[in-house]
């Protein structure tokens, strides 16, 4: 059994989502940085999809009351373990051994926002819809994790760990999008402006969206209202404000403001690790 | 034929459609490779795909297309008992100019169709309110709005699967749970659906 010592500023369990349910109004929800939730099982030996802890900075205290091999990945840093009182700093994107009554602690991450702990065998979740994830939109899935919650583990280990080290790709440069739906109803000086101002992420993102602060975006098409489309975890709504939000995993299904772009989909796990306060580019790229 | 298809980004196409739920329907009998869903909206088709799917085939395929309301075999009948005591039911007979029964007997003689799912899960916009009693939606919206209220806004009518913020004008209340995590089907109304209204039984409290 593992014990919820202490959620942190937010902690819940997430697998890779639930698709295929967008026609009756339930969005993906899943891993926010869906890599690492991948990394973090296979470096335990688990399946990529088993459930796993998303946790936000550092906070998350858990104490392991059986021993057994976690890993942490996502944002960057270390963590602390507690044995015996006795304090160890480990290492993120490798397996560790935990012993029984261990406490392990999430530090705050040096850079990214959100951390994902595997446990070998997964944590056990019972399924809605076909996910263990939290819908914090849609109010789906498991309840955030709370001090004093019992976590216990499932049985979706696959083969030892085949690897003990493993290397994240860089995430430098512009995020990458592909022009949107209704690109054309933005100006021209809108269309510059997207790929030519730092965007500074604002405080107030959330797995709903991701929230940017910079020069409005303006509209061409001013006189008509966007009747309700479908929308996709990527996709760069901009609202009355002109001030574009990018929709994360926990988006609704459908939305009414016009899509200027699409973020595409092998960048949208960094949007996962942006911090309030950074500061993003963008480049448009065309389809292949 | 289908014309107007747009990339959402590079794991999705947005198509313009005349009858979104009937394409939508159209799209996912195909069966094509790859394809995760198509999931219409008010004007709008969303199919999206994982990586597996060749695109340019499946735009090919998509383009081919009729724009009819095509009824698909899953698609369902479904009655829905209303007691119509919603806090706006005077003022939506007040804005057409109607009188409260006749705001009733125009809500429940229409046969609606469920265009699209949205804003919450089960959420259902269904089509085919009758013109005089279009309704622009509240300017303030209610912060909260009770489970089973049968509204209406613009050329829609709904009803909400669990209590949520909500500006649509409330007509009436229903004990029919639209949304149930336990059922087979989770969303008692799909996409291509049809819905009538009755009037309910009056309960003792207004005999």
């Amino acid at each position: 059994m593992i014990e919820v010592l202490d959620a942190g500023p937010r902690s819940l369990l997430m697998d890779l989502g639930r698709s295929g349910w967008s026609h009756i109004g339930v969005g993906p929800s899943g891993a926010f940085d869906r890599a690492a939730l991948r990394l973090a099982n296979r470096l335990v030996g688990n399946r990529e999809s088993a459930p796993c802890i998303e946790t936000l900075g550092g906070g998350l205290r858990l104490k392991f009351h059986e021993p057994t091999v976690i890993s942490i990945t996502g944002a960057m840093g270390e963590f602390t373990k507690l044995t015996d009182g006795r304090s160890t700093t480990c290492s993120r994107n490798a397996p560790v051994d935990v012993a029984a009554n261990d406490v392990v602690i999430i530090t705050p991450p040096s850079s990214g926002l959100r951390s994902y702990l595997a446990i070998r065998g997964g944590i056990n979740v019972e399924p809605t819809l076909g996910s263990a994830s939290t819908d914090t939109l849609a109010g789906i899935g498991p309840d955030p994790l709370s001090a004093g919650a019992e976590l216990r583990t499932a049985q979706l280990q696959i083969a030892q760990p085949p690897i003990d080290l493993a290397v994240r790709r860089s995430t430098e440069g512009p995020i990458h999008v592909i022009q949107g739906p209704r690109w054309d109803w933005f100006t021209n000086t809108a269309h510059a402006l997207l790929q030519s101002q730092p965007w500074t992420v604002s405080p107030v993102s959330d797995r709903i969206g991701i929230r940017l602060d910079g020069a409005e975006l303006q509209r061409s098409i001013v006189n008509r209202e966007l009747p309700s489309e479908p929308m996709v975890t990527g996709a760069i709504q901009v609202p009355p404000s002109g001030l574009p939000v990018i929709l994360g995993p926990d988006r609704p299904t459908t939305g009414g403001y016009p899509v200027i772009a699409v973020v595409i989909d092998a960048h949208l796990d960094r949007l996962a690790q942006l911090t309030a306060g950074e500061k993003i580019r963008f480049k448009v790229t065309r389809l292949d | 034929m289908i014309s107007d298809i747009r990339a959402m980004g590079d794991r999705a196409l947005l198509l313009a459609a005349k009858h979104p739920a009937g394409v939508a329907a159209t799209i996912t009998d195909l069966n094509f490779p790859g394809v995760i869903e198509a999931v219409p909206a008010a004007e709008t088709v969303l199919v999206s795909f994982d990586s597996t799917c060749d695109r340019t085939r499946l735009q090919r395929a998509i383009s081919e297309l009729d724009d009819i309301a095509a009824a698909s075999k899953t698609n369902a009948h479904i009655v829905i008992p209303v007691t119509y005591d919603g806090e706006d039911l005077h003022d939506v007979a007040e804005l057409n100019n109607l009188t409260i029964a006749e705001v009733i007997q125009i809500h429940s003689t229409a046969t609606y169709t469920v265009a699209f799912c949205g804003f919450a899960p089960g959420f259902a916009y269904l089509q085919g309110l009758d013109d005089r009693l279009l309704t622009p939606r509240l300017s303030t919206p209610r912060p909260r709005v009770p489970a089973g209220a049968v509204a209406i806004a613009d050329k829609w009518s709904a009803v909400y699967p669990r209590e949520s913020p909500g500006g649509w004008r409330l007509l009436g209340h229903t004990t029919t749970q639209l949304f149930d995590l336990s059922a087979e089907r989770p969303a008692l109304l799909a996409p291509g659906d049809t819905v009538d209204f009755t009037v309910a039984a009056p309960t003792e409290s207004q005999r």
